[in-house]
């Protein structure tokens, strides 16, 4: 085989490897998207075509009024702000209060600081669920059943945050915060000034992902929260359900319009945690 | 601008000390150079004058004050690092504006400081990049900048040029220097560099494993080198040391090498015969001579200006440096003469240089 030939043989094996491989991504990515495109797809047919035998994959008349239905049978707009006041507080409280003690367990030298450290690290072994009833009773004992402090303050000091920023602070070269000191910046000022910029692809992660988790908190809002004036959205959704019937079409209209927040969100935080900024550059090209 | 004096300063990481008790003084306006090998502790003495490093004893006073227990940014220091440490996320500009910033400068003034410096280090047209954008020399000039910008009583150095090319790390060390001669502030460097120590410094400070060996001028260093340490470790090629002891013959003192040959040695010094001692010979003072002693070529090493050739005289391994283009061939013969009037002498033992 000539040379030239050798090179046309690979150039087709690479083609049809390539064509394999994305044909086998894009299966992947067809199961995944289909939940979302069920959810969708039954939220603009009625309720009796939901639950109809055969399951059809298109409805076979679109009804775009279930948005506005689902939005108005419900005080919808009331649950998308008490969501919007959870998700946001939880973020930046844990965002804040990770960012303060991941600096202290990277950075900052005090007696017994490891042994916090794992102790810290060991409360993520314990499942969630099991601090649901001692929670409960201490939210209750403070008085703050039914109120946003009641929902907010006990899911927004997690360990994972400040593990999280802890392990991206102790990448960021030391030189930088001792230029910074010779600079004359106190602590704060570095952790602000320098540290925070530089960990951007690292907050914004973390943010996207506690934004995510509280928008879909379920279980801790429906205890805490008592009154349907208070419910978050997917507390909210829930009450399409009743003794007698389930709007699946409302649920899923709902569903569908409560996902865009973190949808918006996710694709703006997107390019923040990719392009994240070199912390090369300036460290003399190494 | 300001006079650096320590004094018996020790360091200490847990039970290990790193330093002990190192005393040294830089006038004001002085370049003086640290040199020594890596781990001599050179660099945590630097870190110490700029409040990086604790000190486990002794006191470092800067102007007329103890700087001990002062905050780096009390002390009025600017450094210089070795991976510039520049903040990647702000422009140049802003890097060199920073501490300004933070001291509570007007705006109009920190433009100014700014410009200012940028204009000594030719970095105006660069103001606005990030340091991402620059090349490694640029970088350097950057952390100068940002160095220069607070017009610091004492700079500090930490191996600055150690990520350059050969080519540039040559320019730096020139601009630095005309740097210092422009500000004419106090300046502490420190390098693994004997070469950048030798050009740069108006006094070097030699240390080894967190001590001073020497302080002194260039030449002084070079001429008159306190130990065996130093005289092979200031010098490149390094000079050329020979074990032996002490004899006396015909009422001259001769060196009776480990391998048997006889050294001369130089009159008037003041040893007892039997002492073992290293007889140092720097190469340049290695001389071509008909009349001399016979030697073989191992390496030769043209440089261009220089031909550095490595020979053996008996059983001694040599490295000589001879101008030009000397007619020698590998492994052939021929004949060298070292200059025994400035041979140096040191106690085997300590190490220490034995004068006249």
């Amino acid at each position: 085989m000539t040379t030239r030939a050798k090179a046309k043989a690979d150039a087709r094996r690479t083609l049809a490897l390539d064509i394999l491989n994305h044909g086998a991504l894009a299966l992947v990515a067809l199961l995944f998207l289909f939940p979302f495109f069920w959810m969708v797809s039954n939220a603009v047919r009625s309720n009796a075509e939901v639950l109809a035998i055969p399951v059809r994959i298109l409805p076979t008349v679109f009804d775009w009024d279930n948005f506005a239905k689902a939005w108005t049978t419900l005080p919808f707009g009331r649950f998308f702000l008490n969501s919007v006041i959870v998700s946001v507080s939880v973020t930046v409280i844990t965002v804040l209060v990770s960012c303060l003690s991941g600096y202290a367990f990277a950075r900052l030298k005090f007696p017994g600081r490891d042994k916090l450290l794992m102790a810290y690290l060991a409360t993520l072994m314990v499942p969630g669920i099991m601090l649901i009833i001692p929670l409960f009773l201490i939210v209750n004992k403070l008085g703050m059943i039914n109120t946003f402090q009641g929902v907010i303050l006990p899911v927004a000091f997690g360990t994972f945050g400040s593990f999280l920023l802890r392990q991206f602070f102790l990448s960021i070269p030391l030189e930088l915060e001792e230029a910074a000191r010779i600079d004359g910046a106190s602590r704060l000022r570095i952790l602000v000034s320098i540290i925070i910029p530089l960990s951007m692809p690292a907050i914004g992660l973390l943010s996207l992902f506690t934004f995510i988790a509280q928008w879909n908190n379920f279980l801790w809002p429906l205890i805490v929260m008592t009154g349907a004036d208070n419910a978050t959205l997917p507390v909210g959704l829930t009450l399409f359900q009743t003794q007698q019937t389930t709007a699946w079409n409302y649920i899923m209209a709902g569903a569908t319009l409560s996902m865009i927040p973190g949808v918006i969100l996710a694709v703006v935080l997107q390019k923040l945690i990719y392009n994240s900024i070199s912390l090369n550059a300036g460290m003399g090209g190494r | 601008m300001a006079n650096v004096t320590i004094t018996d300063v020790v360091k200490n990481y847990g039970q290990l000390e790193v330093l002990h008790g190192v005393s040294a003084s830089v006038t004001d306006g002085e370049f003086v150079v640290l040199v020594g090998p890596s781990g001599c502790g050179k660099s945590t003495l630097l870190r110490m004058i700029a409040g990086l490093e604790s000190i486990s004893d002794g006191d470092i006073e800067i102007g007329d004050r103890v700087v001990n227990d002062l905050e780096p940014k009390e002390r009025d220091i600017a450094m210089v690092f070795q991976s510039y440490a520049l903040y990647p996320h702000m422009t140049v500009r802003a890097n060199m504006a920073f501490s300004l910033k933070l001291a509570r400068r007007s705006k109009q003034e920190i433009e100014q400081m700014v410009n200012r410096a940028a204009e000594i280090l030719d970095l105006s047209a660069l103001l606005d990049r990030y340091p991402r954008q620059l090349s490694g020399g640029q970088r350097q000039r950057v952390a100068m900048g940002r160095a220069i910008v607070r017009n610091p009583a004492v700079f500090l150095f930490d191996e600055p040029l150690s990520n350059l090319d050969a080519k540039l790390r040559v320019q730096m060390r020139g601009e630095i220097k005309a740097l210092h001669q422009r500000l004419g502030a106090t300046m502490i460097y420190v390098t693994h560099d004997q070469m950048e120590a030798m050009t740069m410094g108006d006094r070097i400070v030699v240390m080894r494993a967190g001590v001073i060996e020497q302080m002194g001028t260039p030449l002084e260093i070079y001429d008159t080198p306190a130990n065996s340490f130093v005289a092979s470790f200031i010098g490149s090629p390094s000079m050329n040391l020979i074990d032996g002891v002490v004899h006396s013959a015909n009422n001259q003192l001769v060196l009776q090498a480990d391998d048997g040959a006889t050294w001369p040695l130089p009159s008037h010094l003041n040893v007892k015969a039997g002492t073992a001692v290293q007889l140092g010979i720097r190469p340049e003072h290695i001389y071509l001579d008909p009349a001399g002693l016979p030697a073989e070529a191992i390496i030769i090493e043209p440089t261009g200006a220089d031909t550095h050739v490595q020979l053996r005289v008996g059983k001694q391994l040599l490295t000589g440096v001879f101008r030009d283009r000397p007619d020698i061939s590998l492994n052939a013969t021929f004949h060298v003469r070292p200059d025994v009037s400035r041979a140096h002498v040191f106690d085997r033992v300590s190490g220490k240089r034995i004068g006249a």
